[in-house]
């Protein structure tokens, strides 16, 4: 075994690499006026509320330091919450309160941070310290999704969610993602979450990857990571299906948390998703952007996309 | 078929830089390896004192304009010190000034000279010859020694030709050695050639050889002949060939004066280099050149290093887009590379590391005063400057004179890295910090490497139609959509498992 993959044996696997992502399909088929839809989360909201598509209740959102000096005031009826800039990328800058200790705010990690930690870090926010290019933001305060009871074994603090790549509409390519000690809990896989590559077909389990190397197990928990189902699959791929009609950005890649009572819920959106989830899958992302576009229908109905994926992208998915 | 078109666009774009480039080539002869040359030398005059306290002031008397040397650059600046040319006395002399100084000074000018024999310059003809007064005995033995020699010589030349040798004859005659008590050999000839009624004069020159520090000027003595000026070593005699011989000092008084200042002194250093004979085409262009070389040299070792810039930006997005380094910042890297071509490779990249990994931990501090970003950024600025002067005042006091390069760092582009560093650091933790702050280092250095290079500086100033081929050359790897050579490893486990 070689320590380099031979480019030929990448292509004959259909692995996307990430120039031709930002060139073919990013550039290709995202139109740059329909990113601060995604790019910011209070926009991506309240165009979701507007469609339709459940998304996490917004408590509050600050834009101004002023608002921070009393913030203490609407964060004293509610137990638990997540703070995330609005316009943040690769989950920098959330914090995830699950409950009180007297003064003390409890994170997702059990760790305990004082009220001045909060404000410091609203400040941060809105700063634009945590956003893309540094601009100013304004911090989103959020009501805290009660994971699925199936997660509970699976993650080190944090909300797993699933990611799904959505092409033209159709759901191509999905994995779960576990937040692990090492990613602080986060669900991000560059700070080094767990992404378990699901069969787009079934929701089932696949494989699992952390830092793009394959695992069996929780890194933390220990817990097998095989035969994982998510359920309500049929209705998480229409959700997402629908993302692309609001947005109308072909290639983009759409984060879903499950709530124990709310079934799924957007998180968030990005118009140029990582390229790990090829890994998690064992499979590459090029045969099904190709089945899609090989597909002559014209402006297809949710159901009709939804379906192709169930069906396998028409033989795509092996 | 869009992609064709683009292929093709690119490709002509590369043709028509080379196009340009061959045609001047061809037409002016501007050579395309920086090596087809002629020497250049570089002297340097060294001039130390130790300042008392009060205001200090130095005058160096400057070379001349001379045939054969075609001064192209001279610069005298110190720091902390006034620095003019002064213009007004018959030789041009530096003058530097400082209203206070204490202890140990020292003062550079340095001229660039390039040989050319072809560079003549009018001679200027010597004031009417002032009879000197020797005094008492000597009056009579330099009375003796011309006696004896005046009937033998036919002209000047033949004059001065006997005299040195009547100098130098063992043993001397009574009157020569009676003179030679009195005065120093070199006043001295050109004492008894004026009581003779020519036209000499006693001058300091350089001898020029390659790699020496520490010289002194030499005493020679100048005899005004057939309009021109000859030159007469004191042991030797006269000297057919004055090619590696500058001449410094003639006219003026002294050579240099120290005011405010003891134990002062000055000596030469100098290197010789091949450069290449653009050096006499730039100097010789007519007034229609629109070429860089008409800028004045400022402005051209400004552009110099402007243009590579471009080559940098190249390396940048193949470093990016093939390789596949992650980097804090896009083009960061171009401009610490700009800064490294100042500093020099090592002592700048043992500044830039130091100075961010302080800076870093004073940031972990400061990120607990819940500050504003944009004060943030602004104190880490005031953090860097301080860092950086204690880091050039450390060194200096060591003797690493390498800390005055850390100056030529932008302030700004040091705060913004540490700023982007500590940031990645919080954010995306250590691990990434890491990997993207020596990818950004790893891709400068590769930068520099390639911006160093002899020939890319040669060929991007003096062919900067070239630039047209690195543009079509960042075109194409813009639509380069393969993978990259990191993503070989990355995406390695998918390739396993179809085996």
């Amino acid at each position: 075994m070689s320590w380099l993959a031979s480019p030929s044996e990448l292509r004959e696997r259909g692995v996307m690499g990430l120039n031709r992502r930002n060139l073919d399909y990013v550039s290709g088929f995202n139109g740059r006026r329909a990113y601060p839809l995604v790019d910011n989360k209070l926009l991506t909201k309240q165009l979701a509320a507007r469609a339709g598509i459940p998304t996490p209740a917004l408590l509050h959102d600050l834009s101004h330091q002023y608002e921070i000096e009393v913030v203490h005031k609407q964060l004293a009826d509610l137990p638990e919450f997540v703070i995330k800039p609005a316009q943040g990328s690769g989950g920098r800058g959330i914090l995830v309160i699950v409950g009180r200790d007297g003064e003390y705010f409890v994170k997702s990690s059990g760790e305990r941070v004082d009220l001045r930690h909060i404000k410091r870090l609203l400040t941060n926010i809105i700063s634009g310290l945590h956003s893309l290019g540094g601009r100013t933001d304004s911090a989103i305060v959020e009501s805290l999704v009660n994971a699925h009871p199936m997660f509970d074994s699976m993650s080190a603090g944090g909300v797993p969610d699933i990611r799904v790549i959505v092409f033209q509409g159709y759901p191509v390519m999905a994995m779960l993602r576990l937040g692990t000690r090492a990613s602080d809990g986060r669900a991000n896989l560059h700070q080094g979450a767990v992404g378990v590559g699901l069969d787009i077909r079934s929701g089932r389990s696949v494989g699992a990857v952390q830092d793009d190397r394959s695992v069996t197990h929780h890194p933390d928990s220990q817990v097998p990571l095989e035969g994982i189902h998510i359920p309500g699959w049929p209705a998480l791929l229409r959700l997402v299906s629908r993302c692309f009609d609001v947005t109308r950005l072909g290639y983009l890649g759409c984060d879903i948390v499950i709530d124990a009572d709310a079934g799924p819920l957007l998180l968030e959106m990005n118009a140029r998703p990582g390229l790990s989830i090829q890994i998690a899958n064992g499979s590459g992302l090029d045969d099904r952007l190709r089945a899609v576009l090989a597909r002559d229908s014209f402006a297809p109905t949710v159901d009709e996309r939804v379906a192709f994926a169930l069906d396998g992208l028409g033989g795509a998915v092996d | 078929m869009e992609r064709w078109f683009y292929l093709l666009g690119s490709v002509l774009l590369a043709a028509a830089g080379l196009g340009v480039a061959v045609y001047r080539h061809a037409s002016t002869g501007v050579p395309v390896l920086p090596d087809e040359d002629r020497l250049v030398w570089q002297v340097e005059a060294r001039v130390e004192f130790l300042a008392t306290g009060a205001p200090a002031e130095a005058l160096l008397t400057l070379p001349p304009e001379q045939d054969g040397f075609l001064a192209v650059r001279e610069t005298g600046a110190s720091p902390g010190f006034g620095f003019i040319v002064d213009q007004s006395g018959k030789q041009r002399r530096a003058h530097w000034t400082k209203r206070s100084a204490t202890g140990e000074q020292v003062l550079f000018y340095q001229a660039e000279l390039i040989v050319d024999p072809a560079h003549r310059v009018a001679p200027v003809p010597p004031d009417d010859v002032r009879r000197p007064s020797f005094e008492g005995p000597y009056a009579t033995a330099a009375e003796g020694v011309l006696d004896a020699i005046m009937p033998r010589a036919t002209n000047a030349r033949t004059l001065a030709d006997q005299l040195v040798q009547a100098a130098n004859t063992r043993p001397l005659s009574q009157n020569m050695s009676l003179l030679l008590q009195g005065h120093a050999p070199g006043p001295l000839i050109s004492a008894l050639l004026n009581e003779a009624g020519v036209a000499a004069r006693t001058v300091k020159a350089l001898p020029l050889a390659d790699g020496r520090r520490y010289q002194r000027l030499r005493n020679y003595v100048q005899v005004w002949h057939d309009g021109t000026w000859l030159f007469y070593d004191l042991v030797s005699g006269r000297l057919d060939d004055t090619a590696r011989l500058l001449l410094w000092q003639t006219d003026a008084p002294s050579l240099f004066d120290v005011v405010g200042g003891v134990n002062s002194r000055v000596t030469f250093s100098m290197t010789s280099q091949s450069r290449s004979a653009l050096g006499l085409s730039r100097l010789r262009d007519g007034p229609l050149d629109l070429t860089l070389h008409s800028l004045p040299i400022a402005e051209q070792a400004t552009f110099k290093l402007i243009l590579t810039l471009p080559v940098g930006a190249l390396v940048v997005v193949f470093m990016r887009l093939l390789v596949g380094v992650r980097t804090a910042g896009t083009f960061m890297p171009v401009l610490i590379a700009l800064s490294f071509l100042q500093t020099e490779l090592l002592a700048g990249t043992v500044v830039l590391v130091l100075v961010v990994s302080a800076a870093l931990l004073l940031r972990f501090y400061l990120s607990a005063l819940n500050l504003l970003l944009v004060a943030r950024i602004a104190t880490l600025v005031v953090v860097v400057i301080a860092l950086v002067t204690t880091l050039a005042v450390v060194s200096y006091r060591m003797g690493l004179i390498s800390g005055l390069a850390i100056t030529f760092f932008p302030m700004v582009i040091l705060a913004w890295t540490v700023e982007r560093m500590s940031i990645l650091w919080e954010e995306e933790g250590a691990g990434e910090a890491l990997i993207q702050g020596f990818g950004s280092l790893l891709v400068a250095i590769c930068a520099y490497l390639v911006m160093a290079l002899p020939l890319v500086r040669h060929l991007s100033f003096n062919y900067p139609e070239l630039h047209l081929c690195v543009l079509a050359a960042i075109l194409l790897l813009g639509r380069y959509t393969g993978y990259r050579l990191l993503e070989l490893r990355r995406f390695r486990p998918l390739a396993d498992r179809s085996t």
